[in-house]
């Protein structure tokens, strides 16, 4: 994973709440294989009017919005279903970061584990960085070292949780990380299978189907 | 003297592997559901060519994209969708774990199949890539859903890493009215505390209302959990617990059975145990209750009528309310009962056992639905159990159709669509825009409501019925 320290870029307001992960990729095209490009699905739904055609007005039309990689956007982003998908989106359409007062903690751990950063903003501070980017892509710098986010005059303070940010900053893979940590785990099974013989997970022979 | 725990840190602390400095905890993984969705995961432990550490403990389940109309996958016409179902048959064949596919008799929702299988046990920490996970909890376990990258790390490794959240109890004392579910318990928390209001937090559910529900009823409050934004719902195990796991095919028996229920009997939270929060219900104030909106804190008492922006405490929810009425094609004071429907599914893994099946039937017998709608079982087995009463009778002859059982219209995923415009009372779980199709418009409420709204052809109380 690519590690992320300061972001420079453009950050594009989305000034809704509650954008679930349905919302983020519709079911109809997680059926598809990654390497179509999940981008092109992103908030397809609020992107296409009913005819399919791209509505001028949804901010992820504007021109310059392919080059933004910070996307700004009001309280529980990303709740709901745990698809993956929603962050292969965000992604693959160019997205390093999203800025929010709350996230669905499904998403936020899925974000990090794609280097897509959740940072977290007060709501004041939410209002005010998108009263400040209005109705474009505006430039913005995210700092994941000093935890700050510069737009213009304004300077904020947002928050990830500590290992996040390490996982981050480092561009770490939790499988790899693990792995070290194998001789520790054999023990724990071992003597964990000792202590729950009741747990092996072979089902009855004599009465597979039971009542539902 | 050993400090008061919760029942959460009970489970939590048995299955830490490994704590960082930074408090991040590598928990040991008892079960893992992975369904069609899991094929990214899948593909991640092939790129790295890593095998299913223990594929003992893994289970596949077909629901997300199984037809409702047959159960054979040959008559399946979209062959994207019948890609899902024969790439799971392939993933599980592969990696040698135990499938539960489309034309297997125990076949279900992921989350009504383990607990009726026995796979969902008191104390245990269970996973799956589906947000209902939480579902689980029911029996006392920690249950919680997690992304594809997370399925490839507990395929690979039977662990995980998570820091411990925060802990709230949600106590609910009293007798609930009739008519009235665990379905409405949930939207009135939901709408008290919002969408997010338990984001970070585990709940335990507790009181004498919460003891009272069946095991069923317990299913389904946990299931809605993480509509309030929590990480999962849990309820201690007792008798109600331990006479449905009874007898289960992936239960213990025998001598392993004494020995399983003496170390279930010891997970509860400790009198003197501290939440980070408590919040107090009481169950004769609990109405039937609808959501009228795009999230499922969008939830009123159907006596009620539609908010509007005027209404709201603040500018954000006022834009909120605005924009939610806009897609549901609603004007603020209209009363909800007067908010006339389309359509009525019947299924998902909130409401589709057993007991939401005899509920809707209840309502149902002997009268007619105005409008079409679909009744999908939780489960295979559900199903035959619903035929062997006798209830699919009652929806056929109500007007409503009887499917095969799957996640059908709750996510759409197999083809069973809301159409665009059209208005549907369903027992499912997420109302959010286009959740049951573009343009869909759903309003949550439990399979009594339902049934009673199917009847009257709006929104209706099920108390005047
Ligand atoms: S029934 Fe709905 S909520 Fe439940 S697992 Fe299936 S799609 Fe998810």
């Amino acid at each position: 994973m690519e590690p992320i320290k300061t972001l420079d870029a453009l950050a594009c307001p989305l000034p809704l709440a509650n954008v679930d992960t349905d919302q983020l990729i519709p079911a109809r095209f997680m059926k598809e294989p990654r390497s179509v490009g999940y981008g092109q699905f992103l908030l397809h739904d609020l992107r296409h009017d009913d005819q399919s055609q791209p509505r001028k007005d949804f901010i992820l039309n504007h021109p310059r919005a392919s080059e933004s990689c910070i996307l700004v956007a009001r309280r529980n982003f990303g709740a709901g279903s745990s698809r993956e998908a929603a962050v292969y989106a965000l992604v693959d359409f160019g997205f390093r970061c999203v800025i929010a007062p709350s996230f669905g903690d499904i998403f936020a751990s899925n974000a990090v584990n794609n280097g897509l950063l959740p940072a977290t903003l007060p709501e004041t501070d939410i209002e005010r960085l998108l009263e400040h980017l209005g109705n474009a892509p505006g430039p913005l710098r995210v700092d994941l070292e000093a935890c700050r986010i510069q737009a213009g005059d304004l300077v904020m303070a947002f928050t990830i949780a500590p290992g996040w940010r390490t996982k981050l900053l480092n561009g770490w893979d939790d499988i790899d990380l693990t792995r070290q940590h194998a001789d520790e785990i054999a023990r724990f099974a071992a003597d964990y299978a000792r202590q729950r013989p009741w747990l092996a997970t072979t089902a009855s022979r004599e009465k597979v189907i039971t009542r539902g | 003297m050993t400090t008061p725990t919760t029942l959460f840190d009970k489970v939590w602390d048995a299955h830490e592997i490994h704590r960082t400095d930074g408090g991040e905890s590598l928990l040991w993984i008892d079960r893992h559901f992975v369904h069609e969705g899991s094929f990214h995961a899948f593909n991640k432990l092939r790129e790295r060519g890593l095998p299913v550490a223990r594929p003992d403990l893994t289970f596949g389940i077909a629901d997300h994209y199984v037809p409702t109309l047959t159960r054979r996958l040959d008559d399946i016409a979209d062959a994207k969708v019948r890609g899902m179902i024969e790439q799971l048959s392939d993933n599980t064949r592969e990696h040698g774990i135990t499938l539960f596919g489309l034309d297997d008799p125990r076949q279900g929702i992921v989350h009504v199949l383990g607990p009726e299988q026995g796979l969902t046990q008191p104390g245990l920490l269970m996973v799956c890539g589906d947000s209902h996970t939480s579902t689980h909890g029911a029996f006392g376990s920690i249950a919680f859903g997690i992304g594809a990258s997370e399925v490839a790390h507990v395929l690979a490794t039977q662990t995980l890493w998570q820091t411990r959240p925060k802990q709230m109890r949600l106590t609910v004392e009293g007798t609930l009215p009739p008519g009235i579910s665990a379905k409405d318990i949930a939207l009135t928390w939901i709408a008290r505390l919002g969408a997010d209001g338990t984001r970070g937090h585990a709940i335990e559910y507790a009181g004498s209302a919460i003891r009272a529900l069946s095991m069923e009823a317990r299913l389904t409050l946990c299931n809605l959990s993480i509509e309030g934004g929590a990480r999962c719902g849990m309820i201690a195990p007792d008798a109600t617990t331990f006479d449905y796991l009874r007898g289960r095919p992936f239960a213990p028996r025998g001598e392993a059975w004494d020995q399983a229920v003496a170390c279930w009997e010891t997970l509860a939270s400790d009198t003197d145990a501290r939440f980070d929060r408590e919040v107090m219900l009481d169950a004769s104030e609990i109405a039937p209750t609808v959501t009228w909106g795009v999230s499922p804190e969008e939830a009123l008492p159907i006596d009620q009528c539609i908010p509007g922006p005027a209404d709201q405490p603040d500018a954000g929810k006022a834009r909120q309310v605005c924009d939610s009425l806009e897609y549901m094609g609603l004007e603020p004071g209209q009363k909800l009962t007067d908010i006339g429907i389309d359509r009525v599914f019947i299924g998902s893994c909130t409401n589709a056992r057993i007991e939401d099946l005899r509920a809707a039937a209840e309502v149902l017998r002997g009268r007619r639905s105005k409008v079409p709608g679909i009744v999908a079982p939780g489960s295979t087995l559900v199903k035959h159990q619903a035929e062997a009463e006798g209830l699919d009778r009652v929806f056929v002859e109500a007007g409503l159709e009887w499917r095969e059982s799957g996640c059908s219209m709750c996510v759409g995923m197999n083809g069973d669509l809301v159409p665009s415009g059209e208005r549907c009372a369903s027992t499912t779980n997420r109302n959010f825009k286009g959740r049951q199709g573009p343009g869909a418009r759903t309003h949550l409420m439990s399979p009594a409501m339902v049934a009673a709204a199917a009847v009257a052809g709006h929104l209706a109380d099920i108390r005047e019925l």
